[in-house]
């Protein structure tokens, strides 16, 4: 093992300067030049910056667009999902209790229309998407309490909703954060 | 829903065509021939000249294997003192703490190995310093060991009746500079342009629309990230890894991310055909693995897709499949697909919470684990399969009444010992570590532990059994994905997964390397009439039986226990 141990010793330290410092500052330097410079991407309303495109906010308002529920309270150090298995009776007592306070808060929805996503929590706590059905069943409520037409809303909606991948791949989706910029910045 | 199926389709097919022309490269690489990455040769001769290593000097098996162990004692102690220190240490703008040392000892051996399981989340518990100088390290040089060792093998079946399998400095270096850095490096900007950060800044507080504060945290996240993925790592910045909004931004990412997972190993399989030239075998290897691997995605997706049959019951509908720890932009076919895909290789990192998914996704995923040579790891999910063709070579020739002879060597009682012996070890540390853990938690469930076992668990019944079950499932394969219910940041936990791990990476590399290396020394013979051919389908038959009996006799009663038993109590 001796006749190994100085080559070894020595490599390592090499590709430690190698891969730990100058692959990593190439790359931060190259993300310089992406949409936020490497620090995240912001969004801002009136000057002001909200929150980050990428990363979910908790929205509990009537007047805005509900997220999903989050593990994590949307405390974006600390992400988590809830973990709870699918047979778990506590976890399945939460799900019920959550569409019961959706149905309360959006008397003109039937059960039946409440899609999963609005009643089960993310994984990462911090998800920062609906789908274009998660937003729309939530019509009704925000057009009573912000008193603006449905239609008008359906129409930030479907301005806001990004559709698959060049249109084949994966699921449509809109961002909370920049719908309820929007709904704001109506008025 | 269609344009979730054509997702994963496109997923796996792009996959497959970029690991056909990858894996010709790097059997170029490795038999010293010109590629256009030919301009790092003087880096590399740059590299060896400091560390005052000849790389044309040939070492025979065991040398292979005393260097690769020396140097991995040198990370082992590295990394773990880094770990410890971590908080007096530079780039520490989020203030964390130092790791415990029982937290040090699993996180260190976990890197170490390729394994990855995270008992700390990288928000509170790693600084940028242990991200990238320990972690991002360990990345690069875990994936490059197993590449290495698996050279080995390649290289022993090559020659004729050798002692001289090439120089491990070289395999090891070649591997980053050749294979790991380059691809990473495209991953990373990938990344980089779509959300992932790449700054050193610390987090940040921000008051959000409905006037809450929140901290956000970041980093250098995106370097990173990409070889955890190239390099069936796993181990993500975040500690809720690729599901992390900001480790894996969109379905972009998620495709590219995806695709690193298994590119590396189903590229080596190729690799294999070129180098040996054998191209009929390295099919059959494919064809086998490709088996493998669709049997268990088609019950996942369809599970996920079709959701939760307990809040079905509830009258709401489920569009999007079972939506529990996922991600509105990736959906649910394709946290399948990467629930699949992250266990059949060792990757373990994952894109929703495999703790919340279907009991039949649960199983297919720890059976998986449980093979682990379905593509498999970087370079180690090779040696495993090949411990599976020894075995299959050596009852096929019993069963025919032909010498067992593979690559024209034969296999003889010293040989099939060490395959046999690395086959059980994989059951024998996962079952008995899991009958140890279920032994306490029921015998000492109040025991006053800083984690009382009885707080171990974060779901009852079945499901409780099979957050066990699959942490050590995980550890025995290196996986490092996990259950992330189970508090496994204690004593317990750390310790026993962490000498788990390290027995099951660095046996399983040992046994292939001695295999090949005294195989590669026995008289060559010559195919004839009468050998048994390894390059045919009914072999490739004979191996996937080889892997299910062993597999399926030894875990079919805990997965019983778990996974089989919650899909039928689920109403």
């Amino acid at each position: 093992m001796k006749a190994f141990f100085l080559p070894s010793l020595k490599l390592t330290i090499i590709l430690i300067v190698l891969l730990a410092g100058i692959y990593p500052l190439a790359i931060a330097g190259i993300g310089k030049f992406a949409p936020g410079h490497g620090d995240g991407e912001t969004v801002t309303y009136n000057g002001r910056v909200v929150g980050f495109a990428n990363i979910g906010q908790k929205f509990t308002k009537d007047k805005y667009f509900w997220s999903r529920p989050s593990a994590a309270n949307y405390q974006a150090d600390a992400g988590s999902g809830t973990n709870k298995g699918p047979s778990n009776p506590d976890y399945l007592k939460t799900v019920s209790a959550a569409i019961d306070t959706f149905l309360k808060h959006n008397p003109t929805v039937t059960r039946s229309q409440i899609p999963a996503e609005l009643v089960t929590s993310s994984g990462s706590g911090l998800d920062p998407d609906l789908s274009p059905a998660g937003a729309q069943i939530q019509v009704a409520r925000i057009a009573k309490v912000r008193n603006i037409s449905a239609d008008k809303i359906n129409s930030l909606i479907a301005a806001n909703t990004e559709k698959p991948l060049l249109g084949l791949f994966g699921p449509a989706k809109v961002n909370v954060l920049k719908l309820n910029v929007a709904l704001d910045e109506m008025k | 829903m269609n344009t979730e199926y054509i997702g994963i389709i496109f997923m796996y097919l792009a996959t497959v065509a970029l690991a056909i022309p990858l894996g010709k490269y790097i059997a170029k690489v490795f038999k010293g021939e010109h590629t256009w990455l030919d301009f790092m040769a003087p880096v590399e001769r740059f590299i060896f000249k400091i560390a005052g290593i000849d790389p044309n000097r040939e070492m025979n098996w065991k040398q292979h294997l005393k260097a690769l162990l020396t140097i991995n004692v040198i990370w082992l102690f590295y990394a773990f003192f880094c770990l410890l220190f971590q908080s007096h240490l530079p780039l520490n703008p989020d203030g964390n703490p130092n790791q415990s040392p029982d937290l040090a000892f699993n996180t260190a051996l976990s890197f170490l190995t390729n394994t990855n399981l995270q008992d700390y989340s990288g928000e509170s518990l790693a600084t940028y310093f242990t991200q990238h100088f320990v972690f991002m390290f360990l990345h690069f040089v875990s994936a490059a060991t197993g590449l290495a060792a698996m050279m080995v093998v390649f290289k022993a079946m090559k020659d004729k009746i050798t002692d001289k399998l090439g120089n491990f400095w070289d395999f090891f270096l070649k591997s980053i500079t050749r294979v790991l850095l380059p691809i990473s490096f495209v991953v990373a900007i990938i990344l980089a342009f779509n959300g992932t950060p790449t700054s050193y800044k610390g987090k940040v507080a921000v008051i959000g629309l409905q006037g809450d504060t929140v901290h956000v945290s970041r980093g250098p996240v995106a370097a990173m990230v990409a070889i955890k993925q190239v390099g069936s790592n796993g181990g993500g910045w975040f500690g809720v890894n690729s599901a992390h909004p900001l480790e894996n931004p969109n379905y972009l990412t998620n495709i590219v991310e995806n695709i690193s997972i298994i590119l590396i190993p189903i590229a080596l399989v190729f690799a294999l055909g070129y180098y040996l030239n054998k191209r009929k075998l390295a099919l059959v290897i494919f064809g086998v693995m490709t088996i493998g691997f669709l049997a268990m995605l088609y019950p996942s997706v369809n599970a996920e897709v079709g959701g939760n049959p307990a809040i079905a019951h509830m009258g709401i509908s489920q569009p999007g499949g079972s939506m529990e720890g996922k991600e509105v932009r990736f959906g649910a076919a394709a946290s399948a697909y990467w629930g699949i895909t992250t266990t059949v290789t060792s990757n373990g990192s994952v894109n929703s919470m495999h703790d919340s998914m279907m009991p039949v996704s649960g199983m297919a995923q720890m059976f998986d684990m449980m093979i682990n040579a379905f593509y498999g790891g970087v370079g180690v999910g090779f040696l495993n399969f090949y411990i599976f063709i020894i075995i299959a070579v050596f009852i096929s020739g019993l069963m025919v009444g032909r010498t067992p002879e593979f690559m024209g060597r034969k296999i003889e009682a010293r040989e099939m010992k060490i395959a046999s012996l690395i086959a059980l070890l994989h059951p024998f540390v996962i079952l008995v570590g899991t009958a140890i853990a279920t032994y306490v938690l029921v015998h000492f469930a109040g025991a006053a532990w800083a984690t009382k076992p009885s707080a171990w668990l974060n779901n009852p019944g079945f499901h409780g059994f099979s957050e066990m079950l699959y942490q050590y499932t995980s550890s025995a394969a290196n996986n490092g994905s996990g259950y992330a219910g189970l508090t496994a940041n204690n004593i317990f936990w750390n310790v026993s997964t962490g000498l788990v791990i390290f027995i099951s990476r660095f046996l399983p590399i040992i046994g292939p390397v001695a295999i090949a290396g005294i195989l590669a020394n026995k008289k060559f013979v010559p195919e004839s009439a009468g050998t048994l051919k390894t390059d045919t389908g009914t072999f490739g038959v004979m191996v996937l039986a080889v892997i299910v009996i062993v597999a399926a006799l030894a875990f079919f009663p805990a997965l019983t226990l778990g996974p089989i038993a919650e899909h039928f109590s689920i109403k």
